[in-house]
């Protein structure tokens, strides 16, 4: 990748809790108006990971450039954006003031607070105390944080976890259009369908070492694993059918049958070779969460 | 930087102004401050001092108890508590320096801590010159206590960040919070006294002991207020020992502590990993 569009460049960063490697030798490009995913079971490393990219935890070794800055230095602050995990915000504040605070720290005009607040819907409870909001809310009122300024870089730890699926779709379209004006993103999730829609690249961190990444045709391909195909024959023939496939198992009045993906067209002709016997056939492929499991359980995990 | 800083402090009056800080402080300092002048109303006639004098020595003392106290209740959450609610991460991801939101948070404190002070000395101050034409001789003696108080104030504002920052849980913060101040106002005085007896006017008593009331801000407090008037020290009795030190030693005193607390207080946050 061309390091003068990268937004963000990590290489071999590791980081180490009490001799438990938190991170190990992890190198990531992330390129200006690129959305990547970061993927991982809970205590796999992304909050760490996200920390450590802005500044607030130090890295033991590695070097990181956060467009083109050091990590956590006011020049690097001034171009990232940050929503951390369940985001938190003083009760007795409301969320209008709390946003005006925000803008006033990046030096932005305070008469945006109403507008980035109507922005994530939260315009009607504007002056209601944020004690007073569900978790939801209190999500959209960080999102709108991030929102502030022109961020070169927006690092979100789990954006969506509290909103409902109308909700969701929203801040995907805002995300696009900041993405759109150049931003890089880096996102996590747990949601799996939902980033592979709405984002370019994924990354799967397992146990502080990043296992996969790739788009999700490029995970696929890597990740090789078995075609399902159920076949259900036409009555009588599935003797037949369990000759010419000795490895399938029957399941209920179908039968199952597992092949790589190379297989996948010859398997495929045989069975039409038999298409007098068979009265119906389902091709599954592998589905995102298979291949999550792949990558984030290879190891050992 | 002055406009992170003034952002800081704004959000803190509205957070201090909705938990009730302000209005507990106000009336912290109104009650005390009136129940002292109708106490010490009694003793005005032989000492040949005004009423206002005689009320401002009386508020010195009640200052150092009190002005340390409701500074250290207003500060201990300051950090702890950002980091207890999980808010702090995401503040420190902006552009702001960590000592800017520590004086955003002392300006904003130390504006709370003014107005209970002007409203407890002022409320003290009308009952005075109301009952006594000569209590205008007061009135520098006031001015001086009203100043130094905020000094005192946010001396322990500032060692209060500190604390808050060292302890990192709010209910620690409250614990080393109320322990320094039963340390430094009660058990110091008391230690001290305890010593100059034993030592019976040998070097403790010449040497150690002005140093020593010296490094206490409270004590500085207290000594500058009483050396820097006459009549506020014939009215308290310690014009003697007042006198043997000094008046610029304890003034530097006041005016130093407070920055010397800012800079622990940053140095802790500092050390704070989020």
């Amino acid at each position: 990748m061309n390091p003068m569009t990268s937004t963000l460049t990590i290489s071999h960063l590791t980081k180490t809790f009490g001799g438990v490697n938190a991170l190990s030798d992890v190198s990531l490009h992330v390129a200006a108006g690129e959305r990547v995913a970061l993927l991982g079971h809970n205590g796999a490393g992304k909050s760490t990971f996200m920390k450590v990219i802005l500044g607030l935890i130090a890295a033991d070794s590695g070097e990181i450039s956060v467009c083109g800055e050091a990590p956590g230095g006011a020049a690097a602050r001034a171009k990232v954006a940050y929503l951390p995990e369940n985001a938190t915000f003083h009760s007795a504040l409301t969320g209008l003031e709390q946003i005006t605070y925000y803008l006033r720290l990046r030096g932005e005009d305070t008469s945006e607070a109403m507008v980035l607040l109507d922005k994530v819907g939260l315009g009607h409870a504007a002056k209601r105390r944020i004690g007073t909001y569900s978790k939801g809310m209190r999500q959209r009122v960080g999102l709108a944080q991030t929102l502030i300024g022109h961020p070169d870089l927006l690092v979100l730890d789990e954006p969506t976890s509290g909103l409902d699926p109308v909700s969701r779709r929203d801040f995907y379209e805002l995300l696009d259009g900041l993405a759109a004006e150049g931003a890089a993103i880096l996102l996590s999730s747990h949601a799996l369908t939902e980033v592979e829609a709405r984002t370019d690249r994924l990354l799967i961190l397992s146990g502080g070492k990043m296992v996969a990444t790739g788009t999700l045709p490029e995970l696929r391909r890597e990740a090789a694993l078995p075609i399902a195909m159920h076949i259900t024959a036409i009555n009588g023939y599935d003797g037949d059918i369990l000759t010419a496939f000795p490895d399938a198992i029957r399941v209920g009045s179908a039968l199952h049958l597992n092949c790589s993906q190379e297989d996948k067209l010859t398997t495929l002709s045989q069975i039409a070779g038999l298409k007098d016997k068979v009265a119906d056939i389902d091709v599954i492929p592998p589905s995102l969460e298979d291949i999550y499991s792949h990558f984030s359980r290879r190891d050992g995990q | 930087m002055i406009a992170r800083i003034l952002a800081t402090a704004m959000t803190e009056a509205h957070i201090a102004r909705r938990n009730r800080w302000v209005l507990i402080a106000v009336v912290l300092m109104v009650v005390f401050s009136l129940v002292l002048s109708a106490v010490g109303s009694a003793p005005s006639g032989g000492l040949g001092a005004d009423r206002l004098s005689i009320t401002v020595a009386s508020l010195t003392s009640l200052s150092v108890y009190l002005v340390p106290l409701v500074a250290l209740l207003m500060s201990f959450d300051a950090v702890a508590g950002e980091v207890e609610r999980g808010t702090l991460p995401l503040l420190l991801t902006y552009p702001v320096a960590r000592w800017e939101i520590l004086a955003g948070k002392l300006v904003a404190h130390t504006g709370i801590l003014i107005i209970a002070l002007v409203a407890g000395y002022g409320a003290a101050a009308i009952i005075a010159v109301a009952s006594d034409p000569a209590a205008d001789a007061g009135f520098g003696a006031l001015w001086r206590l009203t100043w130094t108080s905020t000094f005192l104030g946010a001396t322990f504002l500032g060692i209060g960040y500190a604390l808050s920052s060292l302890a990192r849980r709010a209910s620690g913060a409250a614990g080393l919070a109320i322990g320094l101040w039963l340390g430094l106002v009660v058990l110091y005085d008391l230690a001290l006294l305890a010593a100059v007896v034993a030592d019976d006017g040998g070097t403790f008593t010449t040497q150690v002991f002005p140093a020593a009331l010296l490094a206490n801000p409270a004590d500085a407090f207290r000594l500058f207020n009483l050396t820097a008037s006459q009549a506020t020290a014939a009215a308290s009795g310690i014009g003697a020992a007042a006198a043997s030190i000094g008046l610029w030693k304890s003034l530097a005193s006041v005016l130093v502590w407070p920055l010397v607390a800012l800079g622990l207080a940053t140095l802790a946050f500092r050390k704070v990993e989020p």
